[in-house]
């Protein structure tokens, strides 16, 4: 059965939103502790890279997402170092990290130009998938969609549920307060910023392993920065991050839907590939316009930095 | 922890000096343990990577030349980083710079104006000017990040470029490569010294270091800078305007990439093309750091910056490495300058 237009565009908006959703969750949770780290784009930028070398070596996906996510966990761990243990500027680390990582992985990445990788099956949900339109829409696809989904409820549950979840919520916000009821503020934040480069990574991996799948350097294009702005958009809560994302995965696919319906829209392709860009940018402003929507939702202690002698 | 930074009673005058060279040296030291994990000698990769570039005339003049366009963003977006105001959209304003004066080059294509380089220059600074005025205006009229807006327009103008070369300005007479037709002579910037393509774009970048020192160190919007980055608090008591601050940070960095993108297209690279630049305006970014911010501190770091460029070409050529390797040793300079500057005001005490 050929699926109809309206689920082939669900389908497509899900897969194009769900690398933005696993890499803004692991955001979120370092900014929940207090955390900016605005390397995103470089740590997905080596995911994508060691996830499909691996793949590429040993022929097993599920190698190439760990070791996506491990690449993401070194790279948050770098991080770390420079904005945690040496106290540097949360904003220019982050900054280096995305340098680094978009130019070692176009280094790591030279000789993989060329290899193509075979696409990865999708794993249809037994019985749902039959669903007319939204079967195909939401129950066909790889397995990394539906971790996005799992992810996503996890780390509602874990920030909003769980004990260690408000320890986390506590020592972003008052990260002073926090220490001296003698919680170890920077060993949560390591732990924070490892989350949030591993989920990274693994959105990383998802484009190179699943999405394409190749690698080409620059691939990421601005996605890990989509991610940052996601978080921004979402007010800082999880279920927002996944409306935001599956809208600029809407806006990314309606390039490919334009051109593949055979639309005769006298529109260069640049202005259609800039849409997601743009939408970026309108997005930001219609949240952020209204300063209070970010001063009540932000961690009160982002972006700055903590030393428990002080 | 096996170490502890204990607070220095004030920081420490001697360090900010070293740590930027600390961090070179550590980059140096780490660039040739890579190598030898690359399976190349560690002082062959030195050799070719650090001295080759610049072992001739022509090696320092390319040297200047590709400090350029380097050490023009880092000026402005020193001026912008000392308010806490965080330009990251250099390489978009320098494209669109570069469109602004290379419109200008080629729809004059047959004039032959003395008056022709200048305006392009202009055209170039407002072009510059008014791709970063998008993210001030986002940010002072609707409090928009302006981190990620002018990261955003990065992306756009990319596709501006690719847009006009790929279509409205492709040369008609160029086979369908996605580039517009050369400039004329009188649209290209004099060459200083004879057999190199050292040219006059070094004296713009040269009379922007000096114009930036005035600026941070001599007057009074400066000094609002620098209070409204260091203490927005006693900026804001002091009746400093925290908008003004946006705009100018926004405006003169925006100026001077502007300007960096005229100087490559009316310099080395004569036309407009996809590849004005690699990146230029990201490198800039750690030229201002690793310059603290600095005119004088610029001028070195964008040289450095600039050889760091170079070698990657020579690691190419000589030792079958990705050109990207340049990026890797920048982003290693920056991460090492940030970490070394703990020492400014920390002193390390290590625990047993």
């Amino acid at each position: 059965m050929q699926p109809s237009l309206l689920s082939s565009i669900l389908f497509a908006t899900i897969v194009a939103g769900t690398p933005l959703i696993i890499a803004a969750v692991g955001e979120l949770v370092t900014e929940k502790s207090g955390v900016l780290n605005l390397g995103t784009e470089g740590i997905m930028s080596m995911g994508a890279v060691a996830a499909f070398a691996v793949t590429v070596h040993t022929g097993n996906p599920l190698l190439g997402i760990l070791a996506g996510m491990a690449a993401g966990m070194v790279m948050g761990l770098i991080f770390a170092v420079a904005a945690l243990t040496f106290m540097a500027n949360q904003v220019a680390s982050g900054l280096a990290l995305s340098i680094f990582g978009v130019g070692l992985s176009a280094f790591i990445g030279k000789p993989y130009e060329s290899v193509a990788l075979p696409s990865v099956a999708a794993w249809n949900v037994p019985g749902l998938h039959r669903i007319p339109v939204l079967g195909h829409a939401f129950f066909e696809h790889q397995g990394l969609v539906y971790f996005s989904w799992a992810l996503l409820g996890g780390v509602a549950w874990f920030l909003y549920r769980s004990r260690l979840g408000l320890v986390l919520r506590a020592v972003g916000e008052a990260p002073v307060a926090a220490h001296s009821v003698g919680y170890n503020v920077v060993r949560i934040r390591y732990m924070a910023v490892l989350f949030g480069g591993g989920m990274a990574g693994i959105g990383g991996a998802f484009l190179s392993v699943f999405y394409t799948p190749l690698w080409v350097e620059g691939m990421v294009a601005g996605r890990g920065w989509i991610s940052l702005a996601l978080v921004v958009f979402a007010t800082w809560r999880p279920a927002r991050v996944m409306v935001g994302a599956y809208l600029f995965g809407g806006c990314m696919i309606t390039q490919m839907f334009v051109q593949g319906s055979g639309m005769h829209l006298n529109v260069p392709s640049q202005f259609l590939s800039a849409l997601p860009y743009a939408a970026t940018i309108i997005v930001l402003v219609l949240i952020s316009h209204n300063k209070n929507t970010i001063r009540l939702n932000s961690p009160a202690s982002l972006g700055q930095p903590f030393s428990p002698e002080a | 922890m096996w170490l502890k930074f204990e607070q220095r009673p004030e920081p420490s005058r001697l360090m900010r000096y070293l740590s930027p060279l600390l961090a070179v040296g550590l980059m140096v030291a780490s660039g040739m343990l890579l190598f030898h994990l690359l399976g190349k000698s560690p002082v062959e990769g030195f050799k070719v990577f650090f001295l080759n570039p610049i072992q001739d005339k022509y090696g320092v003049a390319e040297l200047f030349l590709k400090a350029t366009p380097l050490i023009l963003c880092a000026v402005g977006l020193s001026v912008g980083f000392r308010g806490n105001i965080w330009n990251i959209g250099a390489e978009g304003q320098l494209l669109i710079g570069a469109l602004a004066g290379g419109g200008l080059a080629l729809h004059f294509h047959d004039s032959s104006s003395l008056l022709l380089l200048p305006a392009m220059i202009i055209a170039g600074a407002l072009g510059g000017m008014f791709w970063a005025a998008i993210p001030a205006w986002l940010r002072t009229r609707f409090n928009a990040n302006e981190i990620l807006t002018s990261l955003m327009l990065v992306y756009i103008a990319e596709l501006i470029v690719s847009w006009l070369v790929h279509g409205p300005w492709m040369d008609p007479d160029g086979f369908n490569f996605p580039q517009t037709r050369l400039f004329q002579a009188k649209a290209t910037m004099p060459i200083l010294v004879a057999g190199t393509r050292l040219n006059a774009g070094l004296l713009i970048a040269v009379g922007a270091l000096i114009a930036g020192w005035i600026f941070m160190n001599r007057s009074f919007m400066g000094y609002q800078m620098k209070v409204a980055g260091q203490a927005e608090n006693a900026g804001r008591y002091a009746g400093f305007s925290a908008r003004r601050t946006v705009w100018i940070g926004m405006l003169v960095g925006g100026a001077m990439a502007g300007i960096a993108g005229v100087a490559e297209i009316a310099g080395p690279v004569g036309q407009i093309t996809e590849h004005i630049s690699p990146g230029y305006g990201f490198a800039a970014m750690i030229v201002a750091f690793v310059g603290r911010l600095d005119p004088v501190g610029i001028f070195f770091s964008g040289l450095l910056m600039a050889l760091l460029y170079l070698g990657g070409e020579q690691a190419q050529q000589y030792l079958a490495l990705p050109y990207s390797i340049s990026k890797v040793f920048q982003g290693l300079l920056l991460f090492f300058l940030l970490c070394s500057d703990v020492f400014i005001t920390h002193r390390i005490r290590w625990k047993k």
